[in-house]
């Protein structure tokens, strides 16, 4: 467990940039910080690693001030990941990764050898290993910028905007592979980002840092999205914040209807779509009851005739759902 | 360290030939003439390579090769082919401004970031007006860094010139070694060590006025 | 020239052999000094600026003036190659003191960061991380002390030692132009031979180089 506690800095001339904060950050789990720039998290997040001292307050990892700890030894313990991936030009991307475990004490091949299946675990395939960071492209980079980081299995990763200098599309690949990573690895992360939905998607908690270094909120993501805390916390979660918390919710306790006739299935049973004047006009997608709320609620809209097809997991038709028979559902909840 | 012949009085008659002033005088003169001569020649191919791109292998080699010309050779070599006089001199001195001059006026429209001088374009100005208006003024810190290197050589190499009998600064040097008189050869070595040192400063502060305050943060 | 050559092959030789002497040798103590100081400008970042002036000021200063200011500093003989080592060296330390402080400046800072953030001490770091990025730089700054030392190397045949120069000064004496042709020739023909030199080094020891600019 990391913790802050009543933790203060205030910068010669430049104001506080941390505000008595007090945390505490779960082991195993992922924990987001999230604010505008200027509110202090990537402070908060430097003084775990010491790259920052409290101007008050302790840092503590399972128990011990992280002031007392010496620290160089501190960080080959930590990894730590940021934007443009901050890899060396000079080293091969193996030798990149190989970096922390030899500061260590292990010798090149030792390391090397490690480095390699690390790779391939983020996903690079081993030709890329001796290249040069200038070879890569900005999500392959990344990706080696979080392979570095793990090289020496430290317990705690600290990734600062990690995936912020990527495009879209790419970034959303990055994310699928650090949950799936996350999963099979349960490291204590602390993340730091200025996008909220990516720390809605990335985060167990999420920490809301204000302007001035105060904390507005912590919680999981549902509870950020259904309590906010004031009217700050709701404004930077964002409008549509009652559409995204239907994020959390399968559509496994949603009742569906039997098939009509106006739906056209082929002969498996899969729908092909809905009957109208001019022909067969698509259904837009499907969804499963392991899919989420609102997924069912965009199909509904979406959908020619307001209604959300439900298929089993061979894709054949099983219910159906429209976007009345969802709102009540939702009302009916809420009560 | 003896200084008397720099703090004598009369070295420093003006109107005595081959006093101090007299031959500050000649010294600068030579400058002058040679960095005149040479940026006239350098610069529009310095600037026409830079524009178009065109020939750009002689702008990026002009500068390395300039630098390994052994410059006493240079000048004894001139001198040998066309007999002593300020002309093999000059011819000499030019030969040392154009490389610098060429080269940085090239690496300084290079060094520009391509999308000002396609706005610029955008904006409707004739190529006349992209150089003078935008390249140009934007491209004047490599430049007049060439310029300074280039001024320091002739100053280098117009006390050099004393070695083949020009006049210049350069004399107290030759002169006093010739005869032993170390003092005229220290006053010498510091006359000139102080007039390279200020003509880098004014041209330091020179380049300090003419350049957009919009382009030293970068700097 | 070939007859000049022929006839005086081991003078030629002799000055040649100095001339290497003395533009080397101060490239070599030149970038050793440069080194601490260049990082120095760097670690005290006040002292960037007057490391940069008093630089400046050094190498501006006339060879001639200073090959002949030497020796009543020094005390050492006006005839005496130290002069002009000592002479060459100041040249070298003034530019690459510069150029190391500049190419160490110009590591990105996120490289430094993510360096420290790893656990790197800052000695390690600067000789691990910080002086091969800076590399490139460098070894541009050396390039340039390296072919202006040679260069200048024959001023110093005015004050009696100076490698191929004194085939200069023979030639104008008996005002003969095979000596100072082949003086000058060797002197750039060493210079351009050096330059290679440097740059093959640069390409085997930073080879990741290669590749920058293609991708952002």
């Amino acid at each position: 467990m990391i913790t802050f506690d009543d933790v203060v800095k205030v910068y010669p001339g430049g104001g506080t940039a941390v505000d008595h904060v007090s945390l505490e950050l779960a082991t195993g789990k992922t924990t987001v910080f999230v604010g505008p720039s200027g509110c202090g998290k990537t402070t908060s997040l430097r003084m775990i690693n010491r790259m920052i001292s409290p101007t008050s307050g302790r840092v503590l990892i399972d128990g011990k001030d992280v002031a007392g700890q010496d620290e160089a030894l501190l960080r080959r313990g930590i990894g730590y990941v940021i934007q443009h991936a901050g890899l060396f030009p000079h080293r091969t991307v193996l030798d990149n990764v190989a970096t922390v475990p030899v500061l260590l004490g292990k010798t090149r091949r030792e390391a090397r050898e490690a480095a390699m299946k690390l790779l391939e675990r983020v996903g690079l395939a081993a030709e890329f290993a001796q290249r040069y960071p200038a070879q890569l492209s900005g999500g392959q980079q990344q990706r080696v910028g979080v392979a570095r980081a793990l090289a020496a299995d430290p317990p705690i990763m600290l990734m600062d905007e990690p995936f912020s200098a990527v495009d879209p599309v790419v970034r959303e690949g990055l994310h699928r592979e650090f949950l799936r990573l996350q999963q099979e690895l349960g490291k204590t992360i602390v993340m730091v980002t200025h996008d909220i939905d990516e720390a809605i998607k990335l985060g167990d908690e999420v920490v809301i840092f204000r302007q001035g270094g105060v904390v507005a909120q912590v919680g999981t993501p549902q509870e950020l999205l259904a309590d906010p805390a004031d009217d700050f916390v709701a404004e930077f979660v964002g409008r549509d914040r009652g559409l995204r918390s239907l994020s959390f919710d399968t559509a496994a306790g949603l009742p569906v209807r039997p098939l009509p006739a106006e739906l056209v299935v082929d002969d498996a049973g899969r729908p092909l779509g809905w009957k109208s004047a001019d022909g067969v006009r698509p259904t837009g997608g499907t969804f499963t009851s392991a899919d989420t709320l609102r997924l069912v609620a965009d199909l509904a809209i979406l959908s020619p005739v307001g209604i959300a097809v439900r298929v089993d997991a061979d894709g054949v038709a099983d219910g159906i759902a429209p976007h009345h028979d969802l709102a009540d559902y939702l009302a009916a909840r809420r009560s | 360290m003896n200084l008397s012949y720099l703090f004598d009085a009369a070295h420093w008659d003006f109107s005595t030939s081959g006093s101090i002033p007299q031959l500050l005088l000649s010294h600068i003169w030579y400058v002058f003439l040679a960095l005149v001569i040479g940026t006239a020649i350098a610069l529009p191919i310095g600037l026409y390579i830079g524009h178009t791109g065109r020939g750009s292998f002689i702008a990026i080699n002009a500068g390395n090769a300039g630098r390994s010309l052994p410059t006493l050779g240079l000048l004894m070599l001139m001198v040998t082919l066309l007999g002593l006089g300020l002309l093999p001199v000059l011819i000499a001195l030019t030969v040392l401004v154009i490389p610098p001059i060429l080269t940085s006026a090239y690496a300084g429209l290079r060094s520009l970031d391509q999308r000002v001088v396609d706005a610029a374009r955008g904006v409707g100005m004739r190529p006349w007006q992209v150089l003078t208006r935008v390249e140009l003024p934007m491209a004047l810190p490599v430049l007049m860094s060439g310029f300074r290197s280039a001024a320091l050589q002739v100053v280098a190499t117009a006390t050099v010139a004393a070695a083949v009998g020009l006049g210049g600064l350069g004399r107290l040097l030759i002169d006093g070694l010739a005869v032993n008189d170390y003092s005229r050869v220290l006053a010498g070595a510091i006359v000139v060590a102080v007039l390279a040192v200020l003509l880098d400063l004014i041209l330091a502060l020179a380049q300090r006025w003419i350049i957009s305050p919009g382009l030293r943060a970068s700097r | 020239m070939i007859n000049y050559l022929s006839n005086n092959s081991e003078a030629v030789l002799a000055a040649l052999r100095q001339h290497i002497v003395l533009a080397l040798i101060p490239v070599v103590l030149g970038f050793l000094i440069a080194l601490p100081i260049g990082y120095l400008g760097v670690r005290v970042p006040w002292l960037y600026h007057p490391l940069v002036n008093v630089a400046g000021v050094l190498y501006s200063i006339p060879s001639l003036a200073l090959f002949v200011f030497l020796p009543v500093v020094l005390g050492t003989k006006i005839l005496s190659p130290l002069n002009i080592v000592v002479a060459l060296t100041i040249y070298t330390v003034a530019l690459l003191a510069r150029t190391v402080a500049d190419g160490l400046r110009s590591v990105d800072f996120l490289i430094t960061e993510s360096a420290t953030a790893m656990g790197y001490r800052r000695f390690r770091r600067l000789v691990d991380v910080e002086l091969p990025v800076a590399l490139p730089v460098i070894l541009a700054g050396l390039r340039v002390a390296t072919v202006a030392n040679i260069s200048l190397v024959s001023v110093g045949a005015l004050i009696g030692v100076g490698g191929l120069g004194q085939l200069f000064t023979r030639g104008f004496q008996l005002f003969y132009i095979e000596p100072i042709l082949v003086g000058v020739i060797l002197s750039v023909l060493l210079a351009g031979v050096a330059d290679l030199v440097i740059v093959l080094i640069q390409r085997a020891v930073t080879p990741w180089t290669r590749f920058q600019g293609s991708r952002a």
